[in-house]
């Protein structure tokens, strides 16, 4: 874990007492709400439908037993005793005060945690791999360097005012668990030569125009990365789109000016930059290295869990589904559902947050991490203590074996909190899973990811969801239109949109209906959904989606 | 009623006073440059030349004769004079760089971390901030992410 330095700590109390003197500033009138609008932004404070809402970053997802625990007593003390985890490793609380925030950010900084960059057109927190450091298939750990990004883009003096916002994720391993090729900025820890770098992919995106990001450079060394990124931000600065906020997004700069000239651009700039970095990052990079070094793993018989497979089929169902292989022989890498069947997707009481603080703390070196699919992960676990973890956790309301599965969906806020929505999300998702829980189908579906977003904006991502489902506004009555064969690892593939939308009635028998005609579209149980789409297309899809029309036309 | 807050901000941003307020790291100054600016493609001895928020900063010629550029800021919104102002910086130019423009009290530590020595401001901005707010950030040398990573920071 990263340990604040002096400088970090001053920096974030300096930080706050601007803020707080911001908030003064607004109230007593010197800052109009258009002025105030992109500083409250810069510090994570959005206007919602109904209440302001405080963004608050868990930078590349990491946290501690100590920080889960102040995020639930803020939950407690300006909130209302919940918190909301989202896609981009964030937790944002829904109704908090105007007058209470520069307090919130005060208790955050007690445990070197802000709200800053978290909205704004900036360079937002950035996120990674939550398996990072823990993942079996990993070439190196993205959190040092994502540690480093994060403070080269805090308070940029460039950067605070781009054309449009600016997301960066990166990923150390072979697979893409953090959507790379979705961001403003990916980056993908590669080796070359005995060499650790960075392939550059720039302009993916998705809202309104998805676009899967393009390789930028293949191979950029560490000690050229800050300029290299420096160079793409400055150039995207000056050449994005002004004139109209939904063509403003890096991936539109690219898409009309072309990656050769985005190129060519960015390497004239980075002459200019490099100079300027004399290696005192890689300095400071090398003691963040040292902050994120291996716990030390202990050795013992994993005889309690393999008794507890033989003889617990519950726990047996939630360790198939809900562990992934650690690195380190005899540990497991534990995936904490926050989609129990019927609940909000993302949301996590304060009591639920205490209760995963303390397992990391007992059990699992005191880390936590929050992954772009809305749960929370405890990255160190040794299997010997699995059956007390999951004990734990089930009697929290925490222990849904779902992880993957048709269930575990993402959801956008949509339109219970959402002032952009344009229809619900969580309502959507709350039905898929209960439906399919009391078919009791989810297990024998396998793999299969809903994404589900309240508007074109695709905050839920359905772009890259095996079924996707976007919430439309027709009329004044909610239209979800379906999406299929969508993809956000490794080999990220936009969805192909199925055909004429569905009313919030419609819409969870269309689901059952492309399951149904999944499982007997398959040809056997081990090909999963992706897989099946890849290899039929949309057609057999379509038709099953589409019965009447297949009827009418024949 | 929801189209009104926008309506009131397209005529801040657009309405611009005459008279202007000069700021830098000791308060409100008076502007002693006294001999005019011109626009970019002006001749090659102008002394002081006023860019515009999209000027390129690679194609400014920055010939010996030039004490002064000042770049335009339309809106407190719009960053890319802070882009511009480092390029420029950056390519070698050593005169005096000045903001004009809608630029907040906020953005004075960015302002000159980026390589301004100055910002001008329409005087209604100056009247609704007063010299105390854009004091409260002279201090920008301190806590400042970029001069560290630099190995530059004082």
């Amino acid at each position: 874990m990263y340990h604040y330095t002096d400088f970090d700590a001053a920096f974030l109390k300096e930080r706050n007492a601007q803020f707080r003197a911001q908030v003064e500033r607004r109230i007593d009138g010197s800052l109009t709400e258009d002025e105030f609008k992109p500083l409250r932004l810069m510090n994570g404070l959005y206007l919602q439908l109904h209440a302001y809402m405080l963004r608050v970053a868990i930078p590349y997802g990491t946290l501690n037993s100590a920080q889960m625990d102040t995020l639930a007593m803020i939950a407690d003390k300006w909130d209302k005793g919940y918190g909301h985890f989202t896609t981009r490793q964030n937790i944002q609380y829904n109704w908090p005060e105007l007058r209470d925030v520069p307090d919130m950010l005060d208790a955050l900084g007690a445990v070197n945690m802000h709200a800053i960059q978290t909205s704004g057109n900036t360079i937002r927190n950035v996120t990674a791999d939550h398996f990072a450091g823990a993942a079996a298939d990993e070439v190196a750990d993205p959190r040092p360097i994502a540690e480093l990004i994060r403070q080269w883009s805090t308070d940029h003096p460039e950067f605070q005012f781009l054309p449009r916002k600016f997301k960066v994720a990166v990923s150390g391993a072979s697979a893409d668990r953090a959507v790379i090729k979705a961001h403003d900025i990916g980056l993908q820890i590669v080796e070359q030569d005995g060499e650790i770098g960075y392939k550059v992919i720039i302009g993916g995106g998705l809202g309104r125009t998805p676009m899967i990001g393009k390789v930028l450079y293949d191979f950029v060394k560490s000690e050229d990365l800050l300029p290299a990124l420096e160079a793409i931000v400055s150039v995207y600065n000056l050449l994005g789109r002004r004139d109209n906020k939904y063509k403003a997004r890096i991936k539109i700069t690219v898409h009309e000016n072309g990656i050769e000239d985005i190129r060519a651009r960015v390497d004239a700039r980075y002459k200019l930059i490099r100079p300027q970095f004399t290696g005192v990052d890689q300095q400071m990079l090398s003691r963040i290295e040292a902050d994120f070094a291996v716990p030390q793993f202990k050795t013992a018989t994993e005889a309690p869990y393999h008794h507890a497979r033989q003889h617990d089929p519950l726990f047996k169902s939630w360790s198939d589904t809900n562990l992934t292989e650690h690195r380190a022989p005899g540990y497991a890498i534990v995936s904490i559902s926050l989609k129990a069947h019927g609940k909000t997707p993302g949301d996590a009481s304060s009591s639920q947050m205490r209760i995963m603080a303390g397992l990391a703390k007992r059990y699992g070196h005191d880390e936590l991490r929050i992954s772009h699919e809305q749960n929370v992960i405890l990255p160190h676990v040794h299997k010997s203590d699995l059956p007390s973890v999951y004990a734990a956790l089930k009697a929290a309301g925490l222990g849904t074996a779902n992880i993957g599965l048709i269930s575990d969906i993402i959801a956008c806020p949509g339109m219970d909190y959402c002032a952009l929505a344009t229809a619900r999300s969580i309502p959507i998702a709350q039905e898929i899973a209960t439906h399919f829980d009391a078919l009791k189908l989810e297990h024998e579906v396998g793999p299969l990811k809903i994404k589900i977003s309240g508007c074109i904006n695709a905050c839920g991502h359905h772009h890259v969801g095996h079924i996707g489902i976007l919430g439309l506004d027709r009329a004044g009555v909610e239209n979800y239109q379906i999406m299929l064969g969508g993809d956000g690892t490794e080999d990220a593939q936009i969805g192909e949109r199925a055909g004429p939308g569905f009313s919030a009635d419609e819409i969870i028998p269309a689901v059952e209906r492309i399951v149904m005609a999944y499982l007997d579209l398959r040809s056997d149980p081990s090909e999963t959904f992706l897989q099946a789409y890849r290899r039929l297309g949309l057609a057999p899809f379509k038709a099953a989606l589409y019965p009447q029309k297949q009827a009418s036309a024949a | 009623m929801a189209r009104q807050p926008r309506e009131r901000r397209r005529v801040q941003t657009i309405r611009k006073t005459d008279m202007t307020q000069l700021i830098n790291d000791t308060g409100f100054v008076t502007d002693d440059w006294t001999h005019g600016f011109c626009a970019a493609g002006a001749a090659n001895d102008c002394r002081a030349l006023d860019l515009a928020p999209d000027a390129d900063p690679q194609k400014i010629d920055l010939n010996t004769t030039l004490e002064m550029i000042r770049i335009d800021f339309p809106s407190s919104a719009d960053g890319r004079g802070f882009t511009i102002a480092r390029a420029l910086r950056l390519r070698g130019f050593t005169g005096r760089l000045r903001a004009r423009g809608h630029i907040l009290a906020d953005q004075y530590a960015m302002a000159r971390r980026a390589g301004f020595n100055e910002v001008e401001v329409n005087d209604d901005v100056a009247a609704r901030q007063p010299a105390a707010q854009w004091q409260y950030r002279a201090d920008w040398k301190a806590h400042d992410y970029q001069s560290r990573l630099r190995g530059t920071a004082s």
